[in-house]
């Protein structure tokens, strides 16, 4: 190969960059507008995080499930990450048998809603025997009882510019799913495990359970929904509490 | 192909501490679909359990260096196949052959089966990735299984890279490198794996 720095290739390298450089940045608006760039794609770890949600994104763009499996799969133990909030109004709802509780739906809705624990159950029920994996390495299988996300968001009235749904629950915890996720009839707003009410180490009254992520993403004790266009108002902006504890948004990985 | 080398080098070393560190939060492995803490392990390493928020990066800094290592691994393979560098020094080498009978063989289990291996149980780990490839995950019998082969090729892999140093070290590390570095060709009887 030849060591000799030709005017024709200055010009070629310089027209490569300035092409690479466009195309960089027609390439992130198209992946902005098509959904496919997550709340924390800044810093060290960004590039990674995006190429990540995006091509998790495309994969599953045309609704795949995550596997199903036989009630005998069940797993005997069914381990519980932390104990549930001790907060004074969580204790109250507790020892009152969530009679008072209600979940508040707000945001981008037409109708913004507050339904009861016996309103959820008068809905459409939906179970799913599905496999839970903590990003610390273990996992086990349990039947998750509940109503379909979706349908809740349908009956609110969601507006067509959502973008995100987030949660906010009673231990300070927060958390938001695309309308990818929010939409795809396996996420549930699930109020029942393994054929009992959900026990309270496990998210009672009410938890998400998202499927195709691990376990961290279906957030726990949820108090309140909110519809939303963007995530970069809500906190420092990362889209969860999970990337300020140094865990990404996207956890389908 | 020089510059994959190093780019591979670096991803991986990335790869090795970030999977000690997601390791280091549960060092107990599995057989099968599911394992948790009060079901029978397969192995229980002899490692501390550590949750002091060092699998959050080393998830960021796991699948940032996964992304480096398969993209140059991609074009590793393809350029390697255009340069007849596989059929010309490991399948069907020349005689004198530059490398020898266990190079050859050691070097082709890295780069066909290891490697590709660990892509494999890595992707079989993924809830995402498995809701569209089911069988990624049914083929290595469980989620769990995936994790305990996963961590065992990986271990197969890092003794690799210490006898592939080691070879390097006792080949004459300076000329090695210089070569690996600027390109040039060692003669026959210096080149190692």
């Amino acid at each position: 190969m030849s060591r000799l720095i030709t005017r024709r290739k200055v010009m070629t390298t310089a027209l490569t960059a300035l092409g690479g450089a466009s195309g960089l940045a027609v390439a992130a608006r198209l992946a902005d507008r098509y959904g496919l760039i997550p709340p924390d794609h800044g810093g060290l770890y960004g590039a990674g995080e995006t190429l990540t949600y995006a091509s998790h994104r495309l994969l599953t763009a045309r609704g795949s499930l995550a596997r199903e499996f036989r009630p005998d799969q069940i797993s005997k133990v069914a381990p519980i990450n932390g104990p549930p909030p001790t907060a004074f109004d969580y204790e109250q709802l507790l020892r009152r048998g969530f009679t008072n509780w209600r979940l508040e739906i707000d945001g981008l809705v037409a109708r913004p809603s507050s339904f009861s624990l016996a309103d959820l159950h008068g809905f459409p029920v939906s179970r799913q025997i599905t496999h839970q994996a903590c990003e610390e390495g273990w996992s086990f299988i349990a039947e998750w009882i509940g109503v379909p996300l979706g349908y809740v968001l349908n009956l609110v009235g969601a507006s067509p510019n959502a973008r995100y749904v987030v949660f906010y629950a009673y231990d300070d915890d927060w958390e938001s799913i695309d309308m990818a996720d929010a939409s795809h009839p396996q996420t549930l707003l699930a109020y029942g495990m393994n054929g009992t009410d959900l026990p309270a180490g496990h998210g009672a009254p009410l938890r998400l359970r998202l499927p195709r992520q691990l376990g961290y993403k279906s957030i726990k004790y949820i108090a309140q929904i909110s519809v939303v266009d963007t995530l970069k108002d809500i906190g420092d902006g990362s889209g969860s509490s999970a990337p300020g504890y140094g865990y990404s948004w996207y956890a389908g990985i | 192909m020089r510059a994959t080398h190093w780019l591979t080098a670096a991803s991986f070393i990335g790869l090795a501490v970030s999977g000690v560190a997601i390791l280091l939060a549960h060092p107990r492995l599995y057989w099968g679909e599911t394992g948790a803490l009060g079901t029978p392990s397969l192995i229980d390493l002899p490692l501390p359990f550590m949750l002091t928020g060092q699998s959050g990066w080393g998830r960021y800094l796991h699948f940032l260096s996964a992304w480096i290592a398969v993209l140059t691994g991609a074009v590793y393979v393809l350029g390697g196949t255009r340069a007849h560098h596989f059929r010309h020094d490991l399948f069907r080498p020349a005689q004198p052959a530059k490398y020898n009978v266990v190079q050859r063989i050691t070097y082709a289990a890295v780069v066909f089966v290891l490697f590709p291996l660990m892509i494999w149980t890595g992707l079989a780990m993924s809830p995402g990735v498995t809701s569209v490839l089911p069988l990624l995950v049914t083929s290595m019998g469980g989620q769990q299984s995936a994790r305990t082969i996963h961590f065992i090729v990986a271990s197969l892999l890092v003794l690799f890279v210490v006898g592939h140093v080691a070879m390097v070290v006792f080949a004459g590390f300076t000329r090695q490198v210089g070569a690996m570095i600027l390109g040039g060709e060692p003669s026959a009887s210096e080149v190692q794996t």
